[in-house]
C-alpha cells in the first residue's frame, strides 16, 4: 500500500507543477469513509451510468436516428426485403452487422436495467436509514429526481429502434398525452411533429437520450457526489460511532482500491450478461407497424408500474356537451398517478421533519426497527409498487399459472387498496416486537435457550450479557417526543394560528411514535444488572417495558 | 409421449402424413382447402369405420348425426381438416368441459383420426386436411410470412409463437409444436377464439409463408443468448432483479467485508 501512496503522492506533486491542485487533493484524499456494503448501492447505480456512457458512444456511431422509409437488405434473413424505418434498419445492422455491435447493445441494454435496479435499492438503503435526514434532503431530492429522469432516458432509449415493441410503447405514451384534458391532442401533436406516429419524434427523442438527460444526469450525479462528499457519508450506529465524528477508511488508498476494484466486477457482471443473455432482441419483434401488435407487450421493468397501473385502471370516460373526450382511464393511471407518486417520493423527507418536529442533524444513521411509522410507510410502498409491477406482467403470469387475466385485474384492483395498509401494520408491529426484544436483551441479556431450575422448583431460563458492540448499536436508539396539540385557545382566550394542522401534525406524531418502546435508561440498565439475580426482577420490567409513563429523555446527546 | 415427440420433427411428421394419406386413398389429396364437398371422395367402408368410431367416442357431446348438443358444437360441415386437428392434436375427445381443450397426446391413431375426418366430412362440406404439397414451404417467402405472422398471429400468439393470454383463462397456445399440417388446419378452421383465415383472406401461398416463419421460430435461434424464453422484457427485469443484482450485491457484500 505504501508504495502505491508514495507513487500517487509523485503523481500529484508532479501533477501541481502544472495545476496547484494538490492543495485540494490533500485534504480530500485522506477524508474518512465509513464502510458497510450497503453503501456500494449508490456505487453500483454510478458505475452502470459510466457503462452506459462508454457503451452508449459506440452505438451513437452507427445508429441513424431516422424515420425515412428503407427495404431491409441485411444479413438477418427473416426480415430481408421488409420495409422498415432507417432506425430499425441501423439498429438491425448494429446487430449482425457491425463488429462487437451486438454485444455493445446488449451490456448498454443490461446497463440500464442494472441502473435502475440499483437506484431503487440504494433508495431503499437511504429510507430506511433515514438518510435522507436533515442535512442531506436535498439529496435526497436530487436523487430522487434522477429516478425520475432516468426513467424517462431509459423509456427513450427503449423506443429509439422504432421495434414493433417499443413502438406499442410510443403509442401508448402518445395516448396518455393525448389523455391529458383539453390541451391533450394539442400537446400530442407538439410533441410528435403531427399525427401518430409522424416522422418527427424519433430524432427528437434521439437528441433528448443521447443529448440533453445525459448533460443533465452529469451535472446531477456530480452534484449528488459533492454534496456526499461535503455533509460526509453517514454510518451505521456502532461502538464510537456518534453523530459527531465518521469512522472509517481513508478515501486513498482503501475507498479508491475498493471503489475501483467494485467498478470492474460491476463492469464484469454486465459485460458477462450482455455477452450471454439476450436483451431486447428487436429483430424477432419485427419493425414498428402502427397496425401490428404482439401478445406480451410489455415496457422494460421500470416502466412495468406505470403499465400495471393502466391495465388496472377501470374503464371511466366522458364525453362532454361538446362532444369532447375526458379519458379518465388513461389519464389517471398515465399522469395523475404518477405525479403524485413522485410528488410523495420527493417530499418524504419533509414530511417526516414536520411531522417529527425534528430540526437536529443526522449523521448517524437510524435502524429501521427503531422508526416503525417510517419503516412501515416503507414497506408498505414497495408492496403498493410490487403489486402494480405484477400487474404489468398479468398477461405472462395468466398463461404460465392457468390464471384468468380478468381475475388478476379484479385481484389488483382489490389488493392494491388492502395490501399495502396491511404490510404496513405487519411490518410495524415487527418492528415493535424487536424494540421491545432490544429494550429486553439490555435488561436481561440474551436468552440462551437454557433453563434452570432453581432449588425451591421455578424454573428460569439463563440470560447472557450481550457485548459491548451490541450494547452500543441498541442505544444508538434516538427516543423522538410525541409532538403534543397546542391549547385551541392561548391563556388571553386567542385562537392558536394554525390550529387545524397543528392538530393534524400532533395526531401524525403519536401515530409515528406513541407506541415507541422507550429505551432503558442508565440508572435501569444499572438496576436491571444488579438484581439480575433476584427473583421477582422479570415482573418489574414488564412494568416499565410499555414505557409510556417513562417521561422521553432527547437530544442527540442523550445516550 | 413418444408419439407427439416424433411428430415434432417435421420430416417425419410428414412420412407420418404421407401413409396416412396412402391408406386413405388417393382421393383426399385431391382436395383442395376451399370449401369444398370432401365427402363424395372418401370410400364408404372409412366412413363406416368413422362413424363407428365416432358414436363410441364422440357423439355423447357431438350428438349422434353430428348435429351438436349441449355439450359439444355440431360438427356439420365443420370439415375433415377441423377433426384431423382436434383429434390429432389431442384435443378432442375431450376429457372434461373446460375454458379450453388443451393440446395433449392424441387418444387416436392415425387410420382411426383420418377415418373419423372422413365420417364428419360425410356429414357436410367442409375444408379437406391440406395436402403435403399446399404445407411444402421449400419455395415459400420466410420475411413476407414474417410480416404476415406480425399481423395476423402475433397478436394472440406473441411475436415469437411462444402463447399468449387472452381474456378469462383462455389462451393462445404455444406454436412450438404445432407441425406445418396443423397449422394449415388451424388457419383453415379456426379452432376456438382462433379466428379463421380462409383462402379469400390469405391465400394458399401466404399460408405457406406464415408456415415457414413459424417452422423458423421452432428452431429457435437466439443470435443473442440464452432467450429467456423469448416472452420480452418481463423475463428480462426478472433476470436483472435475481441473477444480475443478486451477484453485484454479493460482490458488495464480499468487498464491505472484506477489509475488516
Ligand atoms: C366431453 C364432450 C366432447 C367429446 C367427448 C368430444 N368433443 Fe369435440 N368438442 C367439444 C366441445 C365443447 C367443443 C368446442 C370447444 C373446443 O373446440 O374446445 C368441441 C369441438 C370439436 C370440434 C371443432 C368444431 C369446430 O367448430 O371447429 C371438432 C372437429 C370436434 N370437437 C371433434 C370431436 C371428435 C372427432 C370427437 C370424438 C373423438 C369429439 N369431438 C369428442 C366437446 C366434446
Ligand atoms: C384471436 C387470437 C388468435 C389469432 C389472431 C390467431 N390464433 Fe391461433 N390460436 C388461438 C387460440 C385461442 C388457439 C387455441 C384453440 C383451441 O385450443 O381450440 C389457437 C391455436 C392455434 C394453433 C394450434 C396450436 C397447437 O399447438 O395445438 C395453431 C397452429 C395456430 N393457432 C396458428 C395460428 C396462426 C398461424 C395464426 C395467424 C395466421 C393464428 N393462429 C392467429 C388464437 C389465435
Ligand atoms: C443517478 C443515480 C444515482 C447515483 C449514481 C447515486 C450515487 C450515490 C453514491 C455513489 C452515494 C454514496 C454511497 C452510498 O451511500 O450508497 C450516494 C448517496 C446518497 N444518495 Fe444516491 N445515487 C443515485 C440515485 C439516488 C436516489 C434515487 C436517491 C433517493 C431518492 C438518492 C439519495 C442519496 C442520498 C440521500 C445519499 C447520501 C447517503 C448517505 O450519506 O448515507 N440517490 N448516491
Amino acid at each position: 500500500m505504501s508504495v502505491i501512496v508514495k507513487e500517487a503522492g509523485r503523481a500529484i506533486s508532479r501533477a501541481d507543477e502544472r495545476a496547484p491542485i494538490s492543495s485540494l487533493l490533500k485534504a480530500n484524499l485522506r477524508k474518512v469513509f465509513p464502510d458497510h456494503w450497503s453503501f456500494m448501492l449508490g456505487e453500483i447505480a454510478l458505475y452502470s451510468f459510466i457503462i452506459l456512457l462508454l457503451t452508449g458512444v459506440y452505438l451513437t456511431i452507427w445508429f441513424k436516428p431516422s424515420m425515412t422509409e428503407v427495404v431491409y437488405n441485411g444479413s438477418y434473413a427473416p426480415l430481408v426485403g421488409i420495409k422498415m424505418s432507417e432506425a430499425y434498419a441501423s439498429a438491425l445492422d448494429l446487430s449482425f452487422d457491425v463488429r462487437g455491435g451486438l454485444l455493445l447493445r446488449q451490456i448498454h441494454h443490461w446497463a440500464a436495467l442494472f441502473f435502475m435496479a440499483a437506484m431503487v435499492v440504494h433508495m431503499f438503503r437511504i429510507f430506511f436509514t433515514g438518510a435522507f435526514r436533515k442535512p442531506r434532503e436535498l439529496n435526497w431530492v436530487i436523487g430522487g429526481s434522477m429516478f425520475l429522469i432516468v426513467l424517462l432516458e431509459g423509456f427513450a432509449g427503449y423506443s429509439l429502434p422504432d421495434d414493433l415493441l417499443s413502438g406499442v410503447g410510443v403509442r401508448i405514451v402518445a395516448g396518455i398525452i393525448e389523455a391529458v384534458p383539453i390541451v391533450g391532442t394539442y400537446l400530442m401533436f407538439f410533441i410528435f411533429g403531427g399525427q401518430f406516429p409522424g416522422n418527427d419524434f424519433i430524432p427528437r427523442l434521439y437528441t433528448f437520450h443521447v443529448l440533453l438527460v445525459p448533460g443533465i444526469l452529469l451535472a446531477l450525479i456530480g452534484l449528488h457526489l459533492i454534496l456526499i462528499f461535503y455533509h460526509k457519508h453517514t454510518q451505521y450506529p456502532g461502538p464510537g460511532r456518534s453523530n459527531t465524528n465518521v469512522v472509517g477508511f481513508p478515501l486513498f488508498p482503501v475507498y479508491v482500491a475498493k471503489a475501483g476494484g467494485f467498478f470492474f466486477v460491476v463492469f464484469g457482471v454486465t459485460a458477462l450478461m450482455g455477452g450471454l443473455v439476450s436483451i431486447n432482441p428487436i429483430w424477432a419483434y419485427g419493425p414498428y407497424v402502427p397496425d401490428q401488435v404482439t401478445a406480451g407487450s410489455q415496457p422494460d421493468w421500470y416502466i412495468g408500474f406505470l403499465d400495471g397501473m393502466l391495465r388496472a385502471m377501470p374503464n371511466w370516460e366522458w364525453e362532454d356537451f361538446l362532444g369532447r373526450t375526458w379519458s379518465w382511464n388513461i389519464f389517471i393511471p398515465g399522469a395523475v398517478m404518477p405525479g403524485i407518486l413522485v410528488g410523495l417520493l420527493l417530499a418524504y423527507p419533509f414530511i417526516e421533519a414536520w411531522v417529527t418536529g425534528d430540526k437536529r442533524e443526522h449523521h448517524l444513521l437510524e435502524r429501521p426497527r427503531n422508526n416503525p411509522t417510517r419503516t412501515g410507510i416503507g414497506v408498505a410502498a414497495i408492496v403498493f409498487y410490487g403489486i402494480l409491477v405484477i400487474n404489468g406482467a398479468n398477461d405472462l403470469i395468466a398463461i404460465t399459472f392457468n390464471l384468468s387475466i380478468n381475475q388478476l385485474i379484479w385481484f389488483t384492483r382489490i389488493a392494491i387498496f388492502i395490501a399495502p395498509p396491511l404490510a404496513f401494520l405487519a411490518t410495524r408491529r415487527f418492528c415493535l416486537g424487536l424494540q421491545r426484544r432490544d429494550r429486553e436483551k439490555l435488561l436481561h441479556g440474551r436468552e440462551s435457550g437454557q433453563i434452570l431450575r432453581l432449588p425451591h422448583g421455578e424454573f428460569i431460563e439463563i440470560h447472557t450479557p450481550i457485548s459491548d458492540d451490541e450494547k452500543a448499536v441498541i442505544l444508538s436508539k434516538e427516543d423522538y417526543p410525541v409532538v403534543a396539540a397546542p391549547p385551541a385557545t392561548d391563556e388571553n382566550g386567542v385562537r392558536t394560528p394554525g390550529l387545524r394542522a397543528k392538530r393534524w401534525r400532533a395526531r401524525l406524531s403519536r401515530a409515528y411514535f406513541g407506541d415507541n418502546i422507550q429505551k432503558p435508561t442508565p440508572a435501569e440498565i444499572e438496576a436491571a444488572a444488579h438484581h439480575s439475580h433476584e427473583e421477582h426482577d422479570h415482573e418489574v420490567e414488564e412494568l416499565h417495558a410499555g414505557g409510556k409513563e417513562v417521561p422521553a429523555v432527547l437530544g442527540p446527546d442523550s445516550h | 409421449m413418444t408419439s407427439s415427440s416424433v411428430r415434432r420433427h417435421k420430416a417425419t411428421g410428414l412420412a407420418v402424413l404421407l401413409v396416412g394419406l396412402l391408406a386413405t386413398g388417393f382421393g383426399y389429396a385431391a382436395v383442395t382447402g376451399t370449401a369444398q364437398a370432401s365427402a363424395p371422395t372418401a370410400n364408404a367402408s372409412q366412413i363406416e369405420a368413422g362413424k363407428k368410431l365416432y358414436l363410441e367416442g364422440c357423439a355423447t357431446c357431438h350428438g349422434l348425426a353430428g348435429q351438436g348438443s349441449s355439450d359439444g358444437p355440431s360438427l356439420i360441415g365443420v370439415g375433415a381438416a377441423a377433426v384431423d386437428f382436434q383429434v390429432k392434436t389431442g384435443r378432442m375427445p375431450l376429457a372434461q368441459p373446460t375454458n379450453q381443450a388443451p393440446r395433449k397426446a392424441p387418444v387416436y391413431n392415425d387410420e382411426e383420426i383420418a377415418a373419423l375426418a372422413a365420417f364428419v366430412a360425410s356429414l357436410g362440406a367442409g375444408p379437406a386436411i391440406p395436402t403435403a404439397e399446399q404445407v411444402d414451404t421449400e419455395d415459400a417467402n420466410l420475411a413476407e410470412g414474417g410480416e404476415l405472422f406480425r399481423t395476423n398471429c402475433a397478436q394472440c400468439h406473441n411475436f415469437a409463437g411462444k402463447g399468449g393470454a387472452l381474456s378469462y383463462g383462455k389462451y393462445a397456445p404455444s406454436l412450438m409444436d404445432a407441425t406445418p399440417t396443423e397449422i394449415y388446419e388451424a388457419m383453415l378452421t379456426g379452432p376456438q377464439n382462433m379466428p379463421n383465415f380462409p383462402d379469400a383472406s390469405l391465400p394458399e401461398e401466404e399460408k405457406k409463408a406464415i408456415i415457414k416463419y413459424i417452422e423458423n421460430l421452432q428452431q429457435g435461434d437466439s443470435p443473442g443468448g440464452l432467450a429467456l424464453g423469448s416472452l420480452g422484457p418481463v423475463t428480462e427485469g426478472v433476470f436483472i432483479w435475481t441473477a444480475g443484482l443478486g451477484l453485484l450485491l454479493a460482490a458488495a457484500v464480499w468487498i464491505g467485508a472484506k477489509v475488516r
